[in-house]
């Protein structure tokens, strides 16, 4: 399969299944900062100080009332000892209770699963929340967690070799584009 | 001769003083303080990033404050730590400083935080280390002698960055006994070679060491030519243990000539910040109003305090000792 | 023995020869140069072409360690070092445990050294009894037991009533005092040249007027007293000028410079290396440069080692808690042929310095020269061949040097101490 573009629309119909409300909470959502991980850059969003573009959209689409999160996984990941801290590590910033919330981490690429792993670590540092569910825009297979992705917009049905690796674009139209790059 | 501080990648191995870093490095280690800073508003202060390692402090001069800083900053990087109390230990019984650390790596240390009265003790442990090839074991210095306080100088720099944004543009005063202060040695390092234009040294003749001109600073001796139009006050601490053999008259008459009153301060920039790093000895060389006012940032210091020790500490671990 | 050294550069300073000649020794004297002496039957024959035929080299400061310090050093350990480094005669300050202050003392000292049978000792006894600079020492006693002047060490005394009498007491019988210009008060608590270096190290600072200040004393009272002055371990050009300034008042004040203030300024301290914790402190690079020039023009009229074996645990401490002092005793040569390089002076010149100024300065006459029938102490070096300065290379039990790791010139291959071969390469 032709893996080197594929075009994410943030249409709502198109939009992943709205998860369920409970009762007494609204769901939050977050993002995760893949950076490291995967080498992908999120382009920033000009509208939205900070803010992911494809998270940016979706949280606007899922008509989310709970500011937006981001987590830099930078102190939680698990290839300290061999690699050093991240030259570049960023401010988590979780703006709304963890304790008993819904939470959505959204990611750009699912890999081996260590960085959702870090994330979900230092988000239930935050407190306990009553549902953690992630949403990516490739899974390109190569898991070495049990990990899965509740939503995902392309699953690749051949797992990436780990010289490869997916990045995720802006074009000025605001058009987002993955290419394949060699990692 | 290679400073020992670098490995042969030229990373950090160890944090022995602010002379001979690459401004890069400085930059590097506020850079990632900054995201430490916000660990401590979370209901779990806690970063996994050291679980597993020891962490000594081995503080042979005694100090509560220090100990403690670098202790909550170990513990929030979930770091085991012992507290190695010179006063009751083996080194009063005559031990050697590197039979002492000779003794700890054979405990698994996987750091020293290193308090010691003589100028240099951390670099001989350094190079103990680098000796031995014991490459894994880190070295941060929080404070030795006259020589170097190099966490008290990226903090004080951090506190100033956040503040006034950029070092390019500043007029640094540092007011006080300069002689006998490590944190001013440290201070003006990491002024300098982070750009600042211009970095006055203030105080008596007899609180000033010789040639410090050379070390690139304007010395002055009145206070208030010294802090005209300048951005930032950092005021030292009178050392009055240190201090033996006739350099001043009176702790009072100190405060007279050179303790940041209101008044002095005003012939400042308006917006001008008071730093200290404490103790602060009130009305000796500062005044209280001053140090409860608006313009003094000395509580923000400590807590910025906890993040750049956080940040080194995780950086130094981080280093592989060359097996990179 | 008979010896012939033959096809040998011979360098002898006092005479201001620098020319290839034979020498000839008997009875362990020089018999001739140039040519043998009537019936002259070598018994052996060194062959020392390629080689600098010298007197052999006097020291005018070497802490053998002994009695007292044994653990850092002994007779033996330090004279295999004064042998290997071409060294034959040296001077030993008074700073021993016991201090040098008991004329039985002395006299086990050159006792013990005579036994040995290598290089020759001439102790300078304590010019106050255990050096504690308030009572006069037995000075008459001291130098018929073998003392050939009299120091304080680096324990400058404290009252100056007492050193004027000191003074004035040795001016008695024109015994020579050796002083070491180091005001107390100002010196107190310092390790280094107050200065650049000293101030961005943190370290506690020694000002030059430690120096100055003292040596204008000593200056004074000399005058007042009459007593003929050696003045050791100059580190400072403001020191050297007093000197100049007192010699020129017609004052008899000789001066000595050691290897380390002669090579090295406080900027070697580097990462607080232990090795260069010396007194007097190294000063900074103008200092140095006025005492090198000093020596090569005469001014200072000799380079002395300064040895001072420490052990390891002795410097392997922060730097103002290690104990001061550099072992150098076989460095004394090829330090002093490192300087003449870089000063690009004549080795006959250069050599002065190390053999027949000192020889003036501590008053022997039969050594530190070539001429006939003066005693056959001599040194056959390659001043070509370098050595790298290495802990196992070096003899002497002290191996804190600040020199460790550089190459200097000079091999020393042949050591004759009266007329018999105490050292030989190979």
């Amino acid at each position: 399969m032709d893996a080197s573009a594929c075009r994410f629309s943030s249409a709502t119909n198109d939009s992943p299944r709205r998860p369920p409300r409970p009762r007494w909470s609204t769901p939050a959502c977050a993002t995760g900062a893949s950076a490291a991980a995967s080498s992908t850059r999120w382009p920033r969003s000009s509208s939205c100080n900070n803010s992911w573009i494809p998270t940016d959209r979706l949280h606007k689409a899922l008509g989310l009332t709970q500011p937006l999160g981001a987590i830099d996984v930078s102190f939680y990941r698990d290839d300290f000892g061999s690699k050093g801290l991240h030259p570049q590590p960023q401010r988590t910033d979780v703006p709304f209770v963890v304790e008993g919330a819904d939470v959505i981490i959204v990611d750009d690429v699912l890999y081996t699963g260590r960085t959702t792993r870090a994330a979900i670590n230092e988000l239930f540092d935050y407190g306990r929340p009553a549902r953690v569910d992630l949403a990516v825009l490739v899974d390109r297979g190569g898991r070495e967690l049990p990990i899965a992705a509740r939503y995902c917009a392309l699953t690749l049905p051949e797992p990436l070799p780990a010289r490869q690796n997916l990045q995720l674009e802006c074009d000025p139209s605001g058009a987002l584009t993955l290419r394949l790059i060699d990692a | 001769m290679r400073n020992p501080q670098l490995n042969k990648h030229g990373e950090l191995q160890h944090l022995l003083t602010i002379d001979g870093l690459p401004r890069e490095i400085l930059t590097a280690i506020l850079d990632t303080a900054a995201p430490f800073t916000e660990v401590a508003e979370r209901e779990v202060k806690k970063l996994p990033l050291l679980r597993g390692k020891s962490i000594f402090n081995l503080f042979f001069e005694n100090s509560t404050r220090t100990r403690t800083t670098f202790e909550i900053a170990a513990k929030r990087l979930s770091a085991d730590v012992v507290n190695l109390n010179v006063s009751t230990s083996s080194t009063a019984k005559g031990e050697s400083l590197l039979d002492t650390v000779d003794n700890l790596c054979a405990m698994q240390a996987d750091m020293f935080v290193v308090r010691h009265a003589a100028s240099g003790a951390p670099f001989l442990i350094a190079q103990h280390l680098e000796t031995a090839g014991r490459d894994h074991i880190h070295v941060v210095n929080a404070g030795d002698g006259r020589h170097a306080h190099p966490t008290q100088g990226l903090l004080d720099m951090y506190t100033i960055r956040h503040y006034k944004r950029d070092f390019s543009q500043l007029t640094v005063a540092i007011v006080g006994d300069v002689l006998h202060s490590r944190v001013a040695r440290s201070q003006i390092g990491a002024l300098l070679t982070l750009g600042v234009p211009e970095v006055r040294v203030i105080g008596p003749r007899t609180l000033l060491p010789a040639e410090v001109e050379k070390l690139g600073v304007r010395v002055f001796h009145d206070i208030r030519a010294g802090l005209k139009d300048v951005d930032v006050v950092m005021m030292l601490r009178l050392q009055n243990e240190r201090m033996n053999g006739a350099l001043l008259p009176t702790p009072q008459e100190f405060f007279k000539v050179w303790g940041l009153t209101a008044e002095k301060l005003a012939l400042a920039r308006p917006d001008a910040i008071v730093m200290h790093p404490g103790p602060m000895n009130r009305g000796v060389e500062i005044d209280s109003a001053v140090a409860d006012g608006a313009q003094a940032v000395i509580l923000p210091q400590v807590t910025f305090g906890i993040a750049v020790r956080m940040a080194v500490m995780s950086m130094l671990a981080g280093q592989q000792g060359g097996n990179k | 023995m008979r010896i012939r050294i033959a096809n040998g550069r011979v360098i002898d300073p006092a005479n201001g020869l620098d020319a290839t000649r034979d020498v000839y020794l008997a009875d362990g004297k020089i018999a001739a140069l140039g040519h043998a002496p009537d019936g002259f039957a070598a018994e052996r024959v060194i062959d020392a072409s390629g080689l600098v035929v010298c007197p052999g080299l006097i020291d005018l400061a070497a802490r053998l360690r002994e009695p007292g310090f044994e653990y850092r050093a002994t007779l033996e350990s330090e004279m295999d070092a004064a042998m290997a480094g071409g060294v034959t005669s040296l001077a030993i300050p008074p700073d021993t445990d016991p201090v040098l202050d008991e004329p039985g003392l002395v006299e086990m000292l050159c006792y013990r050294a005579k036994k040995l049978n290598r290089a020759h000792v001439y102790p300078v006894g304590a010019l106050t009894i255990g050096l504690a600079g308030q009572r006069l020492s037995e000075m008459a006693e001291l130098v018929e037991a073998g003392c050939v002047a009299f120091s304080q060490a680096n324990v400058p005394i404290v009252d100056n009533s007492v050193l004027m009498r000191a003074m004035q007491y040795a001016a008695t019988f024109g015994f020579r005092v050796w002083l070491q210009p180091l005001a107390p008060f100002l010196s107190r608590g310092g390790v280094a040249h107050d200065g650049e270096i000293a101030t961005r190290l943190g370290l506690p600072g020694i000002p030059v007027a430690a120096e100055t200040v003292a040596l204008f004393t000593y200056i004074q009272l000399a005058r007042v007293t009459g007593a003929r002055l050696h003045i050791t371990r100059l580190s400072s050009a403001e020191g050297l000028a007093l000197v100049e300034e007192a010699r020129a008042a017609g004052l008899d004040v000789t001066c000595d410079v050691s290897i380390n203030h002669l090579h090295l300024c406080d900027s070697d301290i580097g990462y607080f290396d232990s090795n260069c914790h010396l007194v007097p402190p190294l000063r900074s690079q103008s200092d140095r440069d006025a005492l090198r020039q000093a020596l090569a023009d005469g001014r200072i009229e000799a380079l002395c080692s300064d040895h001072t074996p420490i052990d390891d645990d002795g410097k392997l401490t922060p730097f103002s808690e290690s104990e001061p002092g550099a072992t150098g005793l076989e460095l004394l040569l090829p330090l002093t042929l490192k300087w003449a390089e870089q000063a690009r002076l004549p080795l006959v010149q250069a050599l002065a310095r190390v053999t027949s100024a000192s020889a003036r300065i501590v008053g022997i006459t039969k050594a530190g020269h070539l001429a006939h029938g003066a005693r056959a102490d001599l040194c056959l070096f390659d001043p070509g061949a370098h050595t790298t300065v290495s802990r196992e290379q070096l003899r002497s039990q002290g191996k804190n040097t600040p020199f460790l790791g550089m190459e200097l010139p000079g091999r020393v291959h042949y050591t004759l101490v009266e007329g018999q071969v105490m050292h030989e390469l190979g």
